[in-house]
């Protein structure tokens, strides 16, 4: 009997094939993982090259962090507003751009264009629009109104963070949301419309169910996303005024890479991860109760 | 199964080989971050590093690495951490007590030429326990910049600087609503400090700095002299009255289509005063080539040097500090106002504010100082709780 079996050989050449992507994520996603885990359990001075374990420490600064509250609080706000406004603005684009009618190609580029644009350069632009004399607040004075000084009040910068992040990604999850909705059978239509379906019906009951996937999809992408939103807010208003926009990824590089806490920001991203984790399990979860084929 | 378990221990070998470090002998090669990218700064770097190559074989390469100056602390501890530490770095005043204290840096005193001609009001921030940390190449007073086809009556007290620029605004180019610390242009001449000399309590309660802040917030509200939060203004275009700046920017007035002048920092109720930024350049600690790093530091600083340098970077060698030789170097600027601004400020002046955990403070001070920056503020009350803000964080061993 030979070592190289058949079944040994098909075994290789499956270790083989997989092997480059494997040890992509070892090297890349796994041993950083790990380290960040390791990080989180020492104290470590980068200036003065000191690495001491310090065992639970920083978990516990975690749970007296007061900062750390409110930069869990703004995050909240951050994520729920950019998730809704994003879901529900990338449905109804889809929904009026799925109409058989001239144009619709046109609005889809150009929805789809701010996807394809270099975010540092998208938020710069957006910067400038935003000052007190920018070009939205023109455009406000042009209907008489007196828009606000946008990325220096607490409540406005939230909503211009959000609003920007949200236009500029908006048309990815459209796309997704009409393919899903060519996908929708017209039988299906056109049956409810002879059992006397309004359109609102036909809407909840057709096409909400059979694009239910796509909303899980698009859901757990969306809150993923909005969990690492980063580059906008360190260009748009660097988590202030205040603390009013310091999302939890920006508080762990100001803790990390501004304050050399390098420690303490491997604990802060240790409790983003759990985040995200659970928030993703949560809505696989749930998926048994309202996505179709899934029960 | 077992397979597999192979592959990830030959991967996680692989990873950690590359750890390994040891002294370099035989030909080095240095690299020292800046955070310039102007032409002619780097062309004299550059020409200063030739000449030491050319007299010390062994050093082949001196590499000058800009990394922008948005940030530039931040990627330098970034590169340190990362194990991918410079030779040599120039150091912003803000960051020195960290560095200084922290022992990243390697002591130099050893290598300055003519070290005791060194002004101590530039070298006190770099020094710990007797020992120099490093260099201070650039010692730069902060002056008033007038547009004089703007206003044609020169200021002497900032009441006059903020009535003369009223709705013609008067600029802080650094400051943004957010660099608190340029502030301390305008609060030293009330008499108020950050925190105290020991830094260990709170100085924006003070009735100094309360007093200061209602006239910085008045200039920007009332009066409409500094331009509001979110406005850009920019002095060097010919857009304002008068700006605050480091003389470092001179430079940028080469081809002003305007007429310009430079007076020493407007007298506030305290009178006269000067602020100083300043930048040092020191050897890390850690680096394989400390020594070499070391060596052509001081060749870098030697008074030949350091005047060469004079024409960007204010020496701090009392030989350079007079108007003859600065004038050599800075024929924008008239022997007078060198006087008055370079030579006295660098004389009299206190450096902007620093603190050990700098950044820290920074953020935390920024973000509590962003209530005051509406028109109806209460500035009592936002200095109040600055200070309960930072108390912990300055009262921290």
């Amino acid at each position: 009997m030979t070592f190289w079996t058949y079944r040994r050989r098909d075994n290789l050449v499956g270790y083989l094939f997989v092997a480059p992507a494997l040890l992509g994520s070892i090297a890349f996603v796994l041993v950083p993982l790990a380290l960040v885990g390791w990080y989180s359990l020492n104290e470590w001075n980068v200036l003065g090259g000191t690495f001491e374990f310090i065992g639970a420490e920083n978990y516990e600064r975690l749970l007296a962090d007061e900062k750390l509250r409110d930069s869990l609080v703004a995050t909240a706000w951050f994520a729920g507003g950019l998730v809704v406004l994003n879901l529900s603005l990338a449905l109804l684009l889809a929904v009026l751009l799925n109409q058989k009618l001239r144009g619709t190609t046109l609005f889809r580029t150009l929805f789809f264009s701010p996807v394809l644009v270099s975010l540092v350069a998208w938020t710069l632009v957006w910067q400038l629009m935003l000052q007190p004399e920018g070009s939205v607040n023109g455009l406000l004075g042009f209907f008489g109104v007196d828009g606000p000084n946008w990325l220096r009040g607490e409540s406005t910068a939230m909503v211009s963070v959000i609003v920007v992040q949200v236009v500029k990604n908006v048309g990815l999850n459209m796309v997704l949301f009409l393919a899903a909705l060519q996908g929708v059978p017209a039988p299906l239509y056109e049956a409810a419309k002879l059992d006397g379906a309004g359109a609102w019906t036909r809407f909840l009951r057709i096409t909400i169910p059979l694009i239910s996937p796509t909303i899980l999809l698009t859901s757990i992408i969306t809150i993923v996303g909005s969990l690492q939103v980063f580059a906008q807010i360190a260009v748009l208003t660097q988590g202030g005024p205040g603390t009013s926009t310091t999302v939890l990824i920006y508080y762990l590089y100001q803790q990390a890479f501004q304050f050399h806490h390098f420690g303490y920001g491997a604990t802060i991203s240790v409790l983003l991860f759990a985040i995200v984790a659970v928030l993703t399990l949560v809505q696989w979860r749930m998926r048994r109760k309202w996505v179709l084929h899934e029960s | 199964m077992s397979r597999l378990l192979a592959l990830i221990c030959t991967a996680l070998l692989a990873l950690t080989a590359c750890g390994g470090s040891s002294a370099q002998s035989g030909p080095k090669t240095l690299r020292m971050t800046v955070w310039t990218a102007n032409e002619a700064h780097l062309k004299l770097l550059t020409e200063i590093a030739t000449e030491y190559k050319a007299a010390h074989p062994d050093v082949t390469e001196i590499k000058f690495d800009s990394v922008p100056a948005d940030g530039y602390t931040t990627t330098l501890t970034t590169q340190i951490a990362g194990g991918n530490a410079p030779d040599l770095a120039w150091l912003l005043e803000e960051s020195a007590p960290d560095f200084v204290s922290s022992g990243a840096l390697a002591p130099i005193r050893g290598k300055v030429e003519k070290a005791d001609e060194l002004v101590p009001s530039a070298t006190k921030l770099w020094e710990k326990d007797g020992e120099l940390y490093a260099y201070p190449f650039s010692t730069s007073p902060f002056g008033l910049f007038v547009n004089t086809d703007l206003v044609k009556e020169l200021p002497t007290t900032w009441e006059q600087a903020v009535a003369a620029s009223a709705g013609k605004n008067l600029v802080l180019p650094d400051f943004k609503y957010q660099n608190w610390a340029v502030l301390s242009t305008i609060w030293r001449g009330w008499g108020a400090n950050a925190w105290s000399e020991d830094g260990k309590s709170c100085g924006f309660a003070g009735q100094e700095m309360k007093d200061a802040m209602a006239f910085v917030h008045k200039a920007i509200f009332t009066d409409k002299a500094i331009p509001g939060p979110g406005t850009t203004v920019d002095f060097f275009a010919g857009n304002a009255a008068m700006a605050v700046s480091q003389i470092s920017r001179a430079g940028a007035l080469k081809d002003a289509k305007f007429g310009w002048t430079l007076l020493p920092l407007p007298q506030g109720p305290k009178g006269d005063y000067a602020v100083i930024g300043q930048a040092g350049v020191g050897v890390l600690k850690r680096s394989k080539n400390a020594d070499a790093a070391a060596d052509f530091l001081g060749f870098l600083t030697n008074p030949t040097n350091s005047a060469k340098l004079a024409q960007f970077f204010p020496p701090a060698r009392q030989s350079l500090l007079n108007a003859d030789t600065l004038a050599k170097s800075n024929p924008l600027l008239k022997p007078e106002q060198l006087q008055s601004v370079v030579i006295d400020g660098i004389n009299k002046g206190v450096v902007k504010p620093s603190h050990q955990g700098q950044e820290e403070l920074n953020q935390t001070i920024r973000a509590a100082l962003d209530p005051l920056w509406k028109p109806d503020a209460n500035v009592g009350q936002v200095l109040d709780g600055v200070c309960a803000k930072i108390k912990p964080l300055l009262e921290r061993p």
